[in-house]
């Protein structure tokens, strides 16, 4: 199973990935309260987050469809009968001193994802509420705690150990996140916590029959940290075995600043969960029938879009697979091409805006280009109103300040020159003034065609038509 | 007077709402039998000023016009709900329960909570952080529990009706040894919200009146299909008063055999020979059904219990309500020191059991095994039911014992559910009544029913009832 081109100093490592989603529904887990992110503290909280006396859950249909999808999208097992755990420890911000979670009868299970062309086996996808957040660094003489993100449901995505290299971890984990967001279940968003990531990881030699002793990483918050964190890892264990020392069973903490983990909890003080089915909740029965309305419901998936658009917009593979590789600079790109041309949007997206959005390193939302105005852009292009080079300024202009295209081109005077008297005159000028080189040209130094089609751009800040001015020019030299 | 001729008052105007709370407050005042954790005398007679102005808004509900205590299990708003314990001491609730929302509803008004065993896990009421109750037959005696308070106020005729939870027998129990009728109806019946969870896969609200007149009324009021319990089940209304004159016709009714062999008193067992008889008398054909299995029952249950309690009580932790001990320097310490004053012995316990028969290692050999059982019970009750309508056996093995009482077996306070642990294992609706008396104390037998087989149970009881007067005696 060893792939020799991930062996680190003859070591092999062995990662798996539990990846937790934070499901977009409009409320909780089990509960009415609002499921928000950024609201004041203790305000998004029912009785039923606050763990009072006498309350009980309900759960929330929404999220049980999401679980679903993810399934669907997956190729993977949606449970006939999905049961509800109670996972029991005691944390101040967990109200309940339980987690309702789902241990041996998940809603999804056996799913399977590509990632650049190697299927790695997701193991279970689990429905679980979040816990509460405590605060510990607002006041010096108390910790603090904010119910806000209790009971908020999350999808625990647990993959087989199929991982090989921190890369691919990373890949994978891209990969997730490009299927949740497809669904629409979740934002993906890792900074703010909707998706984190804990990683098991383990080395061995390749021809060990069994893997080596896992460490658990928990909580890494960004793909760069994930890479790091395993790597890290990966250097660490092979440390400890070459001087013939032993891996712990441990959990572990990554800690960003120095680039390190570092022991959380060893086996021997592992919590003792004490899981057994919730009693409050019913066993969930989902029929095929239900199954089937889910998927009716369900949005495009990557490759499927993909291929719509190789057909649709008659995009090759590769243009189609970047522009569908985000889900919203595909809904853009439709958005653009309704009325400009196809295959100039597709080049400028893939190209220029591609660019400018790494610089930056935001996605496109986050940007202040919307799809009117890039449709517009393109326009401009295509019409000769403005030259390729110009729209590159405009792009500049509008990425900035997200001016309306059309206001750019009218302030700056930037429509190009397609008059073709006003064109011929500057063509003579710079004839008359560079007679040398007409002379040179006539005798057969054909190069020269683009010395005075440069010096027609520079005279009119390049804003002539480039393809009337080389028309042109063709014509008077002849 | 019992809750028919009280409810028959005020609808003739012969009483008013407001007249009635008053005499329940001043026998509440006046109670020596400790079986009230707190009253509300200026919210009950609010509330009954309002009924007896709106009287023709409530005169056709169930309850109407009828003073009502509620074990204090179930959440009141705005009022203290202790759940027996010093936990929850000064804890005020700020949602009502479905069970007490419904009682308003239907025209009661509640004038107090009564005391019960701390989180109701007890079967004498003696593990109340509020002190024991006495039985209204013999003070030196216990009411039975977890429901005492509730069973030795209508048997003392404080109120005509009263509510209680019963998840091993804690309203069939305290009903037997007080002399009155108590209903634990099929798990799901009657919505669980707001009522604090014991064990949640047993745990069920239900009626205590003398007879089973006032046990139909309270259960049309108390049940109701509730989305925010997803173990509430939806069914076709019945109305459980009606059904009282129903024709069932010829019933044909299980009866234990052998049943001298599970250590039951000589007394409750003439009581229930002469039941039989009554039973025959009324027409209807007993057969013995083979029910060895029955004593496997509070094994299962003394581990599945314990082990829902253990993770129920989780959150009684100091950091959100109730109890929190002083000057505590960490989170472990505030823990370890909430819990451990917070909490009685016998919940403490149970929370241990329940613990350790959860931990990695003994699960499968303890809850797994348990659970066993329980589908096994379960499975013996359908094929009985498969021959007969009913089943009928006694509801204790003795009457209601001494305050303290000492004994060399660690579990014999566990024996006392022996007989009304079968139906909850199993999800079935049960009813007790009295059915003998003897040494100057009530006796009882128990009829279990199939699953929502609320409305036989009652007309059959109901049936007894014309027939005998055990129900009628007061202390």
């Amino acid at each position: 199973m060893a792939q020799n081109d991930t062996l680190i100093k003859g070591w092999q490592p062995v990662i798996g990935l539990e990846v937790h989603v934070q499901l977009m529904t409009n409320t909780k887990l089990f509960s009415p309260a609002k499921n928000q992110f950024g609201e004041d503290a203790n305000t998004l909280v029912d009785l039923i987050d606050l763990g009072l006396p006498g309350v009980l859950p309900v759960l929330n249909e929404g999220a049980m469809k999401q679980g679903i999808k993810f399934g669907l999208a997956t190729n993977a097992k949606i449970a006939e009968t999905m049961i509800f755990d109670r996972k029991n420890y005691f944390y101040p911000d967990l109200p309940k001193g339980y987690q309702i979670t789902q241990l041996h009868y998940p809603i999804v299970r056996d799913g399977v994802v590509e990632v650049n062309g190697k299927k790695i086996r997701i193991h279970q996808a689990h429905l679980e509420e979040d816990a509460g957040k405590s605060i510990h660094d607002k006041y010096d003489d108390k910790s603090v705690i904010d119910l806000n993100r209790s009971g908020v449901p999350l999808l625990e995505i647990v993959s087989e150990p199929d991982i090989r290299s921190a890369s691919e971890a990373v890949e994978y984990l891209k990969k997730i996140h490009q299927i949740i967001t497809y669904l629409d279940i979740s934002d993906g968003n890792m900074s703010q916590g909707s998706m984190r990531c804990d990683a098991n990881v383990s080395i061995m030699k390749p021809e060990d029959k069994e893997f080596g002793t896992r460490a658990e990483i928990k909580n890494i918050n960004s793909f760069k940290f994930v890479e790091k964190a395993i790597n890290f890892e990966i250097r660490r264990q092979i440390k400890i075995l070459e001087a013939n020392g032993a891996v712990e069973q441990e959990t572990r903490l990554y800690d960003s600043i120095k680039d390190e983990t570092r022991s959380m909890r060893t086996k021997e003080f592992a919590n003792d969960y004490r899981y057994f089915p919730c009693p409050d909740l019913v066993p969930t029965n989902i029929s095929e029938e239900f199954i089937e309305s889910v998927r009716k419901d369900m949005d495009e998936l990557p490759e499927e879009k993909q291929e719509r658009f190789m057909s649709t917009y008659n995009l090759n593979e590769y243009d189609a697979g970047v522009i569908c590789a985000d889900k919203q600079i595909a809904n853009f790109f439709e958005e653009v091409v309704k009325d400009a041309d196809i295959q100039l949007a597709a080049k400028w997206i893939i190209g220029d805006l591609n660019a400018l959005l790494n610089k930056h390193d935001i996605c496109l939302d986050e940007s202040k280009i919307d799809a009117a105005n890039f449709s517009e852009l393109i326009q401009k292009i295509t019409d000769n109103t403005i030259s390729g080079k110009i729209a590159k300024e405009v792009l500049e202009e509008i990425w900035i300040t997200g001016t309306k295209v059309t206001e750019v081109i009218d302030s700056k005077g930037m429509q190009q020159i397609s008059d073709e008297g006003e064109l011929e005159n500057i063509i003579e000028t710079i004839l008359n003034e560079n007679n040398n080189q007409v002379i040179a040209y006539k005798s057969g130094k054909d190069k020269l065609f683009g010395f005075f089609v440069g010096q027609v751009m520079k005279a009119t800040q390049g804003k002539a038509n480039p393809g009337l001015v080389n028309e042109l020019l063709k014509k008077r030299l002849s | 007077m019992n809750f028919k001729e009280q409810r028959e008052n005020y609808r003739l105007k012969k009483i008013s709402a407001k007249e009635a709370v008053q005499e329940s407050l001043v026998k509440i005042k006046n109670d020596k039998l400790n079986i009230f954790i707190n009253h509300f005398e200026k919210q009950a007679l609010a509330n009954a000023e309002h009924i007896d102005n709106n009287f023709n808004d409530f005169k056709d509900k169930p309850l109407s016009g009828i003073p009502i205590a509620h074990k204090d299990i179930f959440c009141t708003e705005g009022l203290p709900t202790t759940c027996g314990s010093k936990m929850l001491e000064n804890f005020i609730a700020p949602y009502d329960s479905t069970v007490v929302k419904n009682c308003l509803d239907a025209g009661s008004i509640m004038v107090a909570k009564t005391n019960m065993d701390e989180f109701a896990m007890g079967s004498s009421n003696e593990t109340s952080y509020f002190g024991a109750v006495a039985n209204p037959w013999n003070h030196d005696l216990v009411p039975g529990g977890s429901s005492g308070g509730a069973a030795a106020c209508v048997s003392a005729n404080i109120t005509t009706i009263s509510t209680g939870t019963d998840t091993g027998g804690s309203i069939r129990q305290p009903a037997a040894l007080c002399g009155i009728t108590g209903l634990k109806p099929t798990y799901g019946l009657v919505s669980r919200w707001g009522m604090i969870a014991f064990c949640s896969s047993m745990d069920q609200a239900g009626p205590f009146a003398k007879d089973a007149f006032g046990c139909a009324a309270l259960l049309d009021a108390m049940a109701s299909f509730d989305e925010k319990d997803s173990t509430s089940t939806k069914r076709e209304d019945i109305n459980f008063e009606k059904s009282l004159s129903k024709d069932f016709g010829t019933l044909k009714i299980g009866v234990i055999k052998n049943i001298q062999k599970l250590g039951i008193s000589e007394d409750v067992i003439n009581a229930y020979e002469n039941s039989k008889t009554v039973l025959s008398g009324l027409g209807h054909k007993l057969v013995e059904v083979d029910f060895s299995e029955l004593s496997s029952g509070i094994c299962s249950y003394y581990v599945i219990a314990p082990a829902e309690c253990s993770s129920n009580l989780s959150r009684f932790d100091g950091v959100k309500y109730g109890y929190r001990s002083k000057g505590e320097k960490d989170i472990a310490n505030l823990y370890m020191n909430t819990r451990s004053d917070g909490f009685g012995a016998e919940v403490k316990k149970r929370i241990l059991i329940g613990t350790h028969v959860l931990s990695a290692g003994f699960y499968d050999a303890y809850y797994l095994q348990a659970q066993k059982v329980r589908r096994m019970i379960k499975v013996k009750f359908e094929n009985f039911f498969k021959d007969v309508d009913l089943i009928f056996m006694p509801t204790t093995l003795d009457q209601a014992f001494e305050k303290n009482r000492k004994s060399d077996d660690p579990n014999r306070m566990y024996k006392e559910d022996l007989l009304t642990i079968p139906a909850n294992l199993a999800g079935l609706p049960a009813i007790s009544f009295p059915n003998g008396f003897k040494n100057n104390l009530p006796i009882a037998g128990q009829l279990i029913g199939k699953y929502f087989g609320e409305d036989l149970l009652l007309n059959t009881t109901n049936k007894i009832q014309g027939v005998t007067d055990w129900h009628k005696m007061t202390p």
